[in-house]
């Protein structure tokens, strides 16, 4: 009998220095695994439509004749280089988009994109496990700190509408900031309370219980209308607030944009916010929602666009605090804002300014990022209409120009 | 007196031999026996660990909150910054709950009808279906629960329970199709096949004899059916309470039909509510400060904790009951 416990305890030995060795190659992998060196580049079949004749020659590194005069490891371009990048869901089709435009014009840069949340693209910025990160809100003061000298890149903007489901009533129902913080705070409780027949003259509201739709899990469009309810309304500023999820006092809690927008759908009478993007994909009725200037607007790539122009004339140094950038909040109190929507706000791109404070980042890779966000901030944005996403308006564009410039590895600017 | 000694002496003996005959010798049995144990270790060690992260990510709020996480109302993460988990508690408690009461009989009865009523081909055939059933992906159920079932059940079975049964206060109230009743549906459907597969693994280890006998007094077929459920009471008890912790478990397909409201009591059966698990797979990805994600892993601890201690209890019963049985049929 007493071998078994011999046994035993020789297992657990056994396991615990196993654990131990396991923990020890893990921590090291986890500052080199990115790198991952090996980033077969693809070769596409089509025709290279790149106006300018990539540099690097060929995807393969073929054996040539003559010995490599560089004995260092290090891997340059022509072995091919992987950006890894994280962070929020919202841009993700967008730069999935662009990695796989760009691996066609630079067939040795391999853009790897994962949608995680902003949440952990932000954690995963903070401990520097990726070349760079997405978030749909800026860092906020406490999270700069731990990730200093952090540079913020607007790559695209969203807007965040209304949404409904009334049998009989199409697109274009009108609601006012008020409105739409008094339906989220339960005090309008029917669609035909006499605060939404008077801004909607001529359309005959049905007398029916309103059913607030919100997303349930932790969000950057939930910041979004959040933070615009906030500004509206006093009230809600005090009991609910802003923030990725928050304490709501009504409503259904629907999984994701597509969850809420299934609940809107699927529920008569009932309310939601979403991006746009998902009102015109799954062709839900959305509403105009006023501006400071009192204008009703509907919700279109134009009017997006519009109120990032108002907001980038206010906007900081790539290298400053974004804390407290919101297109929604400086769109708050400008009665001159004209045209403008006034739930939008952008999505950004995160990487710091030194870049070899990556542990994984070497020289040839930093040059690459620049020249990839350089292109995504340009070129790149041809493709965001398709996709309903609004291109970056001129003046944004030439503030991340001079964002772009201020990147440097090892004190070495990279983009002149 | 003397012989008894004899034999303790006896009994040393023997034991002092084994050790001294005991070597560590390199041989295949010895190298199984060690890789094996091995393995089997790796689960306990993979337990260990994950109960140790799950302490140590969630310590800030255990030290923030302390009790009061587990009974506090309210979970505000943007303006003060406080967590309570008691009504995710009682949303997963009374989900589950309701989802046992639909299953349980539906599940006696698949259990019954395999093992006393249906032929044995036909039995086959309808408990590989049962199986089948158990491997479908929870994220499916969510999908069919949102496209196919909220709807029938809004427009055709609530509003019908609401002019019958409206004057009880748990059918009164706004439908919206998703909600407590929903979630608890879609669970039961869940956990059906692995309660009826129990169930039926019960009902025919037990003995024939019991049957003939009660078929021998005069017995008729339902007569006979009950004193075979009365036979494996305690492990139709544990099947049950097997069902109860993967319906406390499930994540997606609730999260996706619940209604994510979070709220201390429903006002009725139509109500939206929130689970335990449902928060955190809502919430964690966009937890923004340390507090928050150590509030979700707290979460986390006490549906572990809870999931545990139910499984346990589940198992040791099913396991009395089948030694029981057995060893009764050995007689």
């Amino acid at each position: 009998m007493k071998s078994i416990y011999k046994i035993a305890i020789l297992i657990v030995a056994v396991v615990i220095v196993a654990a131990g060795v396991f923990n020890y190659h893990f921590s090291q992998a986890t500052q080199t695994t990115p790198s991952s060196p090996s980033a077969t580049p693809t070769p596409t079949p089509t025709p290279n439509p790149s106006p300018t004749p990539a540099p690097t020659p060929t995807p393969t590194p073929n054996p040539s004749p003559t010995p490599a005069p560089t004995p260092t490891p290090t891997p340059t371009p022509a072995q091919g280089v992987a950006l890894n990048g994280a962070g929020a869901t919202f841009p993700f089709p967008l730069i999935d988009k662009w990695a796989a435009e760009y691996n066609k014009i630079k067939p040795n840069v391999l853009v790897n994109y994962q949608g995680i949340g902003s949440g952990g693209g932000i954690q995963q910025h903070t401990e520097k496990t990726v070349h760079f990160a997405a978030s749909d809100a800026p860092l906020t003061a406490a999270q700069a700190e731990k990730a200093p000298n952090t540079l913020h890149i607007p790559i695209t903007i969203g807007g965040v509408v209304p949404i409904y489901n009334i049998p009989d009533i199409p697109k274009g129902l009108k609601f006012t900031g008020e409105i739409l913080a008094g339906i989220y705070l339960g005090e309008i409780t029917k669609w035909n309370d006499p605060k939404i027949v008077a801004v909607n003259p001529g359309i005959s509201l049905p007398n029916q219980q309103i059913v607030v739709v919100h997303r349930s899990d932790g969000s950057g469009t939930t910041f979004i209308w959040t933070s615009y309810l906030s500004n509206i309304s006093p009230k809600w500023k005090e009991t609910v607030g802003r923030g990725t999820s928050v304490n709501w006092p009504v409503g259904l809690g629907g999984k994701g944009n597509d969850g809420v927008a299934a609940l809107v759908k699927q529920t008569p009478y009932s309310i939601g916010y979403v991006e746009f993007t998902y009102a015109k994909k799954n062709n839900l009725a959305y509403g105009y929602v006023q501006n400071a200037a009192g204008e009703f607007i509907e919700p279109s790539i134009e009017s997006f666009a519009k109120a990032a122009d108002y907001a980038a004339v206010t906007l900081p140094r790539g290298d400053e605090s974004w804390s407290k950038v919101s297109i929604v909040d400086s769109l708050a109190g400008n009665t001159q804002a004209k045209g403008a929507y006034p739930i939008t706000s952008f999505s950004y791109i995160l990487v710091y300014k030194e870049l070899n404070v990556l542990p994984n980042m070497d020289e040839a890779s930093a040059r690459t990022l620049v020249e990839f966000l350089w292109w995504a901030i340009h070129d790149g944005q041809n493709y965001a209409s398709d996709l309903y996403y609004v291109p970056l308006p001129s003046s944004v564009v030439k503030h991340n120009e001079a964002t772009i410039r201020m990147i440097t590895y090892n004190g070495q600017q990279l983009h002149k | 007196m003397e012989s008894s000694r004899k034999i303790s002496l006896f009994n040393h003996k023997l034991n002092t031999k084994h050790f001294s005959h005991f070597k560590w010798q390199i041989n295949g049995d010895n190298i199984f026996k060690l890789v094996g144990a091995l393995f089997a270790s790796s689960i306990l060690l993979l337990l260990g660990l994950m109960i140790y992260e799950l302490i140590k990510g969630s310590w800030l709020s255990i030290q923030t909150f302390g009790l009061d996480f587990i009974l506090g109302t309210k979970w505000d993460p943007a303006i003060s910054r406080v967590f309570g988990a008691l009504p995710l508690i009682l949303g997963t408690v009374v989900t589950s709950a309701i989802a046992l009461l639909i299953a349980v009989p539906i599940s006696l009865g698949i259990g019954l009808a395999l093992s006393e009523y249906v032929p044995k081909k036909f039995g086959f055939a309808i408990s590989f279906l049962v199986e089948l059933l158990a491997a479908v992906p929870s994220v499916i159920y969510g999908l069919w629960g949102i496209f196919v079932l909220i709807p029938f059940l809004r427009d055709h079975v609530y509003s019908h329970l609401q002019t019958l049964f409206g004057f009880i206060p748990i059918f009164s109230g706004p439908i919206y199709g998703g909600g407590v009743l929903t979630g608890g549906i879609v669970l039961a459907i869940m956990i059906i096949p692995t309660v009826s597969a129990v169930m039926r693994d019960l009902f025919s280890v037990v003995p024939t004899s019991q049957r003939e006998a009660m078929i021998a007094l005069g017995a008729t077929k339902w007569e006979t059916a009950k004193t075979v459920i009365s036979y494996a009471r305690s492990g139709v008890i544990g099947a049950i309470i097997l069902g109860l912790g993967r319906a406390i478990g499930e994540t997606m397909a609730v999260t996706m039909v619940i209604g994510n409201k979070f709220q201390v009591w429903p006002s009725s059966l139509f109500d939206a509510w929130y689970t335990m698990s449902a928060i955190i797979a809502n919430e964690l990805l966009e937890a923004t400060y340390d507090l928050y994600v150590s509030a979700l892993m707290n979460v986390a601890l006490v549906l572990l904790f809870v999931t545990l201690v139910i499984n346990i209890l589940s198992r040791l019963i099913v396991w009395r009951t089948l030694r029981l049985v057995r060893g009764m049929a050995k007689e």
